[in-house]
């Protein structure tokens, strides 16, 4: 089934590519085959195997339950919320929080995973930007 | 005389002492990421592409740099596997079937410094094949016009499933997301906006390293968040190694061995769609047919079953850099990250690269041998300090990881939208591999689409929009025949070949591509 459904969505990707494709502007420079050929036979073959997997799926994939499903998506999101305040309140500080986080889900006792976050983000910060000289982001405090 | 002059001149490149430093950090860096279970040879160098890049590096010391740990983590590998049964990445699979049962027997040591020089053995050899055959090559390839070069790309992604592909259709699907992302931005050839959507993050394209660092690092972590796996690797196993030296009587048996496994390997190696994990599988049933063919020994701790596998994949890791280096086709998903490297330094790989860059390939050829012996030395006297890598609990592994993912990405982009895209490739990642569909034809396609795209479009412009011409030449006609049976084969005895490898795989998970 997971195949099949997975066929679907490369079928919807597939067609949704292949419009993107013919609304290409052509520019005042032209060649013989313009822009949009070579995406047209992509979204083919994204299409074509898409099909393949819905008349002939594989065995069943092992899907995690839905609590590990979430863990998966809670970590999506505490990076992605990481990226987006790394310029807000700099490196050091941001990543002592993903880092602690990350350890904690990962199984280390809350105290742990907020002394593993210090020192990582110490650490990195350190090795990164005092020694090798890689600018990181900036918060207001300058670090 | 022509290519000992050349070598020497690399020498010169490789012997400074920035060079040696950043061979000696990438060797040992390379053994660690080899060793530990979770960190394979391509997640490896993807983390430290972005950094090489922030500090600065020019082309060959990053190079030097990033081969010294393709090379360093095809010996690091083995180390889990003989210990722990384990495998630290996925070449060394084969290296826990007899590996560990020699631990078992209290001959850990013996086990370790014997594929040690197995895999010394196979470098060393496959270094010098690369030098021989390197050139060889390239005097084919500049015979290549585009629509030669198009159908050279065709046969990369057909073949790059490999023989031991188990459903072909997900390879070619992998492949073409692959190319339809390369296609995002700016077109090439007239400017044409694609794909952007009035983006403006997307006129250039979606960064490549960004895909790689997300579809490879990241989603290995979040495979080990589903599975809740924070233990250390050498969670309740023995880790003695007990005697180093194997007797003399011991290594002088594995001779023929290693001659064997290294020729098997370069070969595995040298194919398109192949790689180090077909290599060292190769090598030792080869062996096995060879010496053992009613499975006496094999499998219950014969040193032989050690050196071969080894010997093959590392043998197979320098034989993939014949065809990344001198066509600038990569044939597994390592090259094909290194080939990232010299894309992102603005250095077209391919026969070009021997005659317009000489001090690069020379230079890089020469800290291959120089990394060698470095290796050498790490992974014999040393090796008792890597297996205490192997007592850090993963838990504190992986945020390390991923957070110097991040680094890297943000040290080159400064650009938060950059990072929460590769967040999105990292659950893109992990959903694809729990399809199992394989994340190396999308770096290919990504890293390659675009090159693709402008020499078919170069084809057409010559024959004035004939399509006939990709099939012009007897060479493109050559080229296509292998792509087809490339493709073509593995759905016919694919899935036996695969079924024979997963048998021997160990239950845990360990990191994609090789």
């Amino acid at each position: 089934m997971s195949d099949r459904i997975f066929g679907a969505v490369g079928l919807l990707l597939a067609a949704f590519y292949i419009w993107a494709a013919s609304i290409i502007p052509d520019s005042f420079m032209i060649d013989v085959i313009g822009p949009r050929t070579f995406p047209y036979i992509v979204g083919a073959i994204v299409a074509i195997c898409s099909l393949v997997f819905i008349l002939r799926p594989d065995a069943e994939p092992a899907w995690p339950g839905m609590q590990a499903f979430a863990e998966i998506l809670f970590a999506a999101a505490a990076l992605m919320l990481y990226a987006w305040v790394l310029p807000e309140i700099g490196f050091v500080i941001s990543t002592v929080f993903a880092t602690a986080y990350l350890t904690w889900r990962l199984g280390s006792p809350p105290l742990g995973s907020v002394i593993t976050g210090v020192l990582t983000s110490g650490g990195i910060y350190l090795v990164f930007h005092t020694i090798l000289g890689l600018s990181l982001a900036r918060g207001p405090f300058g670090f | 005389m022509e290519i000992l002059n050349a070598l020497g001149d690399g020498f010169a490149i490789a012997l400074t002492l920035e060079n040696l430093l950043l061979a000696f950090i990438g060797c040992f860096l390379g053994t660690l990421m080899g060793a530990l279970p979770g960190l394979g040879p391509a997640n490896g160098v993807a983390i430290l592409i972005p950094i090489a890049f922030s500090l600065g590096l020019g082309p060959t010391p990053s190079l030097i740099l990033l081969t010294s740990v393709y090379y360093g983590a095809m010996y690091g590998g083995r180390i889990s596997s003989i210990l722990l049964n384990i495998p630290g990445d996925e070449p060394a699979m084969m290296t826990c079937i007899d590996g560990y049962p020699m631990a078992r027997q209290g001959r850990a040591g013996e086990a370790l410094t014997l594929s040690g020089i197995a895999s010394f053995v196979g470098s060393l050899f496959a270094t010098i094949g690369l030098v021989m055959l390197a050139p060889q090559l390239v005097k084919i390839a500049l015979l290549f016009g585009p629509a030669e070069y198009f159908v050279l790309f065709t046969l990369a992604f057909a073949t790059l499933g490999g023989i031991s592909s188990t459903n072909q259709a997900k390879s070619a699907f992998a492949a073409a997301l692959g190319l339809a992302i390369a296609m995002i931005g700016s077109d090439s050839q007239t400017g044409s906006e694609r794909f952007t959507f009035g983006h403006i993050h997307l006129y250039d394209g979606i960064d490549f390293l960004v895909a790689i660092v997300g579809l490879f690092a990241l989603s290995e972590v979040f495979i080990f968040l589903e599975h809740h796996r924070g233990g250390s690797a050498a969670r309740g196993g023995t880790m003695t190694i007990g005697r180093l030296l194997p007797s003399w009587a011991t290594i002088r048996s594995c001779i023929p061995t290693m001659t064997r496994g290294t020729g098997i390997g370069f070969i595995a190696g040298v194919l398109p769609g192949a790689g180090a994990s077909l290599g060292s599988f190769l090598a030792y049933s080869m062996e096995k047919l060879a010496v053992d063919r009613d499975g006496k020994t094999f499998g219950k701790g014969d040193p032989r079953g050690v050196a071969a596998p080894e010997s093959g994949n590392n043998a197979a890791a320098g034989g993939a850099l014949v065809p990344m280096l001198a066509l600038g086709v990569p044939g597994s998903g390592t090259t094909a990250v290194l080939l990232a490297v010299l894309l992102s330094l603005n250095i077209t790989p391919g026969p070009l690269l021997f005659t317009r860059n000489p001090d690069i390939v020379w230079g890089l050829i020469a800290a291959l041998f120089i990394a060698n012996f470095m290796l050498l030395a790490l992974n014999i006297p040393m090796v008792g300090l890597f297996t205490r890598v192997l007592l850090v609990p993963t838990r504190i592994l992986m945020p390390v990881v991923a957070m110097i993912s991040f680094v890297g990405i943000y040290g080159i982009t400064s650009s938060t939208f950059d990072v929460m895209l590769m967040v999105g490739f990292g659950l893109l990642g992990w959903a694809l591999r729990k399809l199992d569909v394989p994340m190396v034809p999308i770096i290919l396609g990504i890293l390659l689409g675009n090159e693709m795209e402008v020499n078919l479009r170069r084809a057409l412009q010559i024959s004035d929009g004939d399509w006939s011409i990709l099939f012009g030449s007897p060479l493109a006609i050559v080229l296509w025949i292998i792509a087809i049976t490339g493709f073509v084969l593995p759905i016919v005895m694919g899935r036996r070949l695969k079924k024979r490898i997963e048998a021997n795989r160990p239950p845990e998970e360990t990191a994609e591509g090789d």
